[in-house]
């Protein structure tokens, strides 16, 4: 799989972030790159890559998590180790932006790095069944809002469009003009339409840049 | 395309509220229920609402107060400790008999407790909070559906008797994404000749007020705030009865350990033990009857709750004690398994009848 050095999943709240995140660096392990995993949510406290930790570390990625991710310490704080991500440039490095502009913001310390190094791809992750971006113009707002918090302007566009358990293969296919629109409006390319692993083979080779989703589940 | 949308909780009540014609919010940011206010903060503005961030819990209660004296719809929201703050207003909302809605997505206590969830306010949203004889309508949705169709039943209900209605949700329904239908019908708007909207010179002062300088006045205030309760539990009371006709062991939950103890029953079904279920929509009025009923068939109840026995008082006392009550539960943000649930059937199925 081609990839930059640098992958960064922002979007709204509850789109799909975190898992899409994990999905992504455990395709990227896949290929025998050495890879990295940051999560750098400080607006949720519950639902955090750390839930993923054993697959990943199973995985051989490693996971870059503040301490207090996923525990009863509602604390928005970020582990020093994230640094090395801009610091140490070998490994492929996944990272996992909090939901909007209020979680975008913890990104704006490491733009500068990561826009020197120039060497990154930062995804808008969209879902038009959330209620905030069911149109094109209200998720140009959430995207505008989250590049001025970080300082850094997206790249590509994901489209994660489902409604959880319900979602249909015809539900992502009603999304594809929506995705295009916003791709079209922004001038980005749309890299990856994501679904649930169960639906990968009925969309297979009618949706481009089709990717499957294992849903990653909530640990207590 | 799909009419649905996805949904945390915590947002499904903030549209609803929306929906419903509240275009006053009051909150204070805590989890695990921020995301009402996150929610509020975006929509409010565009549709020309009022979303305010208070100074604190108590300031958001009080402003709840003058919005709802106007006789606007107006809601709050927070989070366990957070509602502990807000139980000074809204015993001033029931001596003012001033409707209003307050959510409470609970979490673990007491004190600060912790953000994961629990069911450890029972007491404090069905037996006051606040000082003085009082009720609130308490609704316990089971669903990220019924976070947004009970919320709008809560604003109803709060103007049709001009009282408090709470939601009373848990982390996990607050937190959790599920598919949500926002087709919420007509709202029904009720007549408030008492609201302080300006005489205008043209009709008498109106008075919001909950002092009263005679006792007598008090306590014929206090009768007639009772009678009105009355009528609530004769009319309002709401439940799900699930696999009941046969029942021998009758399991009593709400909210989202309804949702475990489904699992465990479809379970022991599946082993031929005879259990169902009786959910309590409204935790007050609570539904005695459907329970007293039960208690002439079955021959035990479990009530499965996240605290340390809360809701079994109201069951124990709704069955007037004829049949033993076994509480099944978890703390401090734990959340029983459905195999604890089922291991608690099968015991109960086994052993339960005598005391």
């Amino acid at each position: 799989m081609e990839s930059k050095r640098i992958t960064l999943f922002a979007g709204h709240y509850g789109s799909g972030k975190t898992n899409i995140a994990v999905n992504y660096a455990l395709r990227l392990k896949k290929d025998g790159k050495p890879v990295v995993i940051a999560d750098l949510d400080i607006v949720n406290p519950y639902f955090r890559t750390k839930d993923s930790e054993k697959e990943l570390s199973e995985a051989g990625i490693r996971l870059i998590s503040s301490e207090y991710a996923s525990s009863n310490v509602d604390l928005p704080a970020l582990p020093q180790d994230v640094y090395s991500i801009v610091d140490n440039n070998t490994e492929y490095a996944v990272m996992d932006i909090g939901g909007d502009d209020r979680g975008a913001y913890a990104l704006g310390r490491y733009a500068d790095s990561i826009k020197k190094e120039n060497n990154y791809e930062m995804f808008m992750v969209i879902n038009m069944y959330r209620p905030l971006t069911r149109d094109v113009e209200s998720t140009l707002e959430v995207m505008a809002e989250i590049e001025a918090a970080c300082s850094m302007k997206f790249t590509a566009i994901v489209n994660n469009s489902n409604i959880g358990e319900e979602t249909t293969e015809q539900d992502v296919l009603d999304s594809l003009s929506y995705a295009q629109k916003v791709s079209e409006a922004t001038g980005l390319p749309i890299r990856l339409t994501t679904v649930d692993e169960k639906l990968y083979n009925i969309l297979y080779g009618v949706v481009d840049n089709l990717m499957p989703l294992k849903l990653q589940e909530k640990i207590n | 395309m799909s009419e649905k949308v996805l949904m945390k909780g915590n947002e499904a009540i903030a549209e609803a509220a929306i929906q419903a014609g509240c275009h006053h919010y009051f909150g204070y940011p805590i989890t695990p229920q921020t995301e009402v206010a996150a929610y509020m903060a975006k929509r409010m503005p565009k549709i020309g609402g009022t979303f305010l961030q208070a100074e604190s819990e108590v300031s958001a209660i009080n402003m709840v107060i003058g919005v709802a004296s106007t006789g606007k719809r107006v809601m709050t929201s927070s989070s366990s400790p957070g509602v502990s703050l807000k139980a000074e207003g809204i015993s001033y909302l029931a001596g003012c008999d001033l409707p209003a809605v307050v959510v409470n997505v609970q979490r673990g206590g007491p004190g600060l407790g912790g953000i994961q969830p629990s069911q450890s306010d029972y007491f404090q949203s069905t037996k006051g909070g606040g000082h003085g004889d009082y009720r609130n309508i308490v609704l316990a949705p089971a669903s990220v559906q019924e976070m947004a169709s009970l919320t709008v039943k809560a604003f109803d209900l709060a103007d049709k008797y001009s009282m408090v209605s709470m939601i009373l949700a848990d982390g996990t329904m607050g937190q959790m994404m599920e598919p949500v239908s926002l087709d919420i019908g007509e709202v029904k708007t009720y007549d408030k000749p008492w609201a302080l909207t300006g005489t205008k010179c043209e009709r008498e002062h109106n008075i919001v007020n909950s002092l009263y300088l005679k006792p007598e006045e008090l306590e014929v205030k206090n009768f007639e705030r009772y009678e009105k309760y009355k009528a609530i539990e004769e009319n309002e009371v709401m439940y799900e009865e699930y696999l009941m006709d046969d029942a021998e062991v009758c399991v009593v939950a709400f909210g989202i350990t309804s949702r475990v103890a489904k699992n465990a029953i479809n379970e022991a079904r599946a082993n031929g033990v005879k259990v169902g279920m009786i959910r309590p929509i409204t935790l007050w009025p609570f539904p005695k009857k459907v329970l007293a009923d039960a208690a002439d068939k079955c021959k035990a109840f479990i009530c499965v709750e996240m605290n340390m026995g809360q809701m079994i008082e109201d069951v124990e006392l709704a069955i007037r004690c004829k049949k033993p009550v076994y509480l099944c539960n978890r703390v401090g943000g734990m959340i029983p398994s459905p195999e604890e649930v089922l291991a608690k059937i099968n015991e109960v199925n086994e052993n339960g009848g005598a005391f």
